[in-house]
């Protein structure tokens, strides 16, 4: 194809207005274990699932889903240590905002800074964009909130949304069940659900990661035993 | 002379009930010599914010077009106007970043809260805060202004009854203070208004 020739420096764009490295990097994320995020009324669900390479592996040291502040938590598709650099940095720019205001960051502006991080690995010399796309989902006075932010740099607030393999199917999915008023543990019923749709072998609280922001405005990362309460319900 | 007392100023906030006022007086000096019976040492952050600044005039101006600055662009970014709190909190860093170079300022911040509860905090020079419940005075005139502030405070005051009282709180104490004077501003904000009045005093 005629952008193959511009697909080696990212800060060149292709004839077709393209940046061809971004793409790729979509690419990255979309082959990426499948994540998802539902916006309740009364708050926020986040959820992924969890393969590992091999039985070998100590799932409990595995976190894909981490928060940023005590209101705001993160889930990603893509590259783990991309996803773990941007963690961190975050969690940097929270906690300036917080020393300089002495008050909680808002989810929209932790969102836009990140998606600045993002942006900035897009448009300088010698870096390559991130491999991941991020689902943040917080609570804040503006209410519970899920932004979606992609390897360009570019951020959507969602109703609910889907990312990495599977993600037409998924988002179908979602689109056929989400109403405005659903609540927070119906919203837990319908990701898990979503999950189990492409889900290749035994679903169980070992395997899937969920986290949870209610009106309390904490984030909390559910335990296997918590997520495998919530299956038993659904089954 | 100390360099705090260049200028000559005298800045007050006393909370009423669901109600602020900020006072301050109209002189600005060059140590003995007086330039202007007209300066203006409070502005409005927004409608329910205000900053009086007391001390070096130019580091006056200058920390306000920073803080100016600094506000505009939160409310462009985060799309509301900044709590009073945060602002104080905001005030605080800057000065601290000067912490070997200070701004010879002590600003006296004053607002309305959430739930419209008056906020009222002054800061020393590098950013220690202060709050207070009942009422807070910075500048040349300071000590006599916790004095008659003292003797004249009752809490919950109604905002007529709050205007004059700050109002005889300001005269009384810029009358002991060669540096301050010429009169007064005050300010008495409520939830649903602002009032600004320009006060007559001993006019030397």
């Amino acid at each position: 194809m005629g952008d193959s020739q511009y697909s080696f420096s990212l800060t060149t764009f292709s004839p077709s207005g393209k940046l061809v490295q971004i793409e790729h990097a979509l690419t990255a994320v979309g082959s990426g274990q499948t994540s998802l995020g539902i916006k309740a009324s009364n708050g926020v669900v986040i959820a992924t699932e969890k393969k590992l390479p091999s039985i070998l592996v100590d799932e409990a040291s595995v976190q894909k889903i981490q928060s940023l502040t005590p209101n705001i938590g993160v889930v990603y598709s893509g590259m783990g240590p991309d996803f773990r650099v941007l963690v961190r940095k975050s969690r940097k720019q929270a906690e300036q905002y917080h020393r300089l205001y002495k008050e909680q960051i808002p989810v929209t502006q932790l969102v836009r800074e990140t998606a600045a991080v993002m942006q900035e690995f897009t448009q300088s010399g010698g870096v390559r964009p991130f491999g991941v796309s991020l689902l943040v989902a917080g609570y804040d006075d503006k209410g519970p909130q899920l932004y979606q932010v992609d390897p360009s740099g570019s951020y959507f607030s969602w109703k609910a949304s889907a990312m990495g393999k599977n993600v037409s199917n998924a988002k179908t999915f979602l689109e056929k069940r989400y109403t405005d008023d659903v609540e927070l543990e119906d919203a837990v019923h319908t990701a898990i659900l979503t999950l189990k749709e492409g889900f290749e072998g035994q679903i169980s609280g070992k395997n899937i990661e969920i986290a949870t922001i209610g009106e309390d405005r904490k984030f909390k990362v559910l335990t296997p035993a918590e997520i495998d309460d919530y299956l038993a319900e659904v089954e | 002379m100390s360099i705090f007392e260049y200028n000559g100023s005298a800045l007050v906030a006393m909370v009423g009930k669901n109600c602020f006022a900020i006072a301050s007086d109209r002189r600005l000096g060059v140590q003995l010599q007086t330039i202007a019976t007209d300066f203006q040492r409070i502005s409005k952050v927004h409608d329910r914010l205000f900053i009086g600044l007391s001390g070096l005039a130019t580091d006056a101006q200058t920390l306000h077009q920073r803080l100016m600055f600094r506000h505009k662009l939160y409310q462009l970014r985060e799309e509301r106007d900044m709590k009073p709190e945060t602002f104080a909190s905001l005030v605080s860093a800057l000065l601290y970043e000067k912490r070997f170079g200070p701004y010879f300022c002590q600003p006296v911040i004053a607002g309305l809260s959430d739930g419209d509860k008056p906020f009222i905090c002054t800061t020393d020079s590098i950013g220690a805060k202060e709050l207070a419940k009942d009422f807070v005075v910075a500048g040349t005139a300071g000590d006599s202004l916790y004095g008659a502030c003292e003797a004249m405070f009752k809490p919950d005051m109604e905002p007529e009854e709050l205007f004059e009282t700050l109002s005889q709180a300001l005269l009384a104490s810029v009358d002991r203070d060669c540096l301050s004077g010429w009169g007064g501003h005050i300010y008495v904000v409520t939830p649903t208004e602002v009032k600004e009045c320009t006060l007559k005093g001993r006019m030397d």
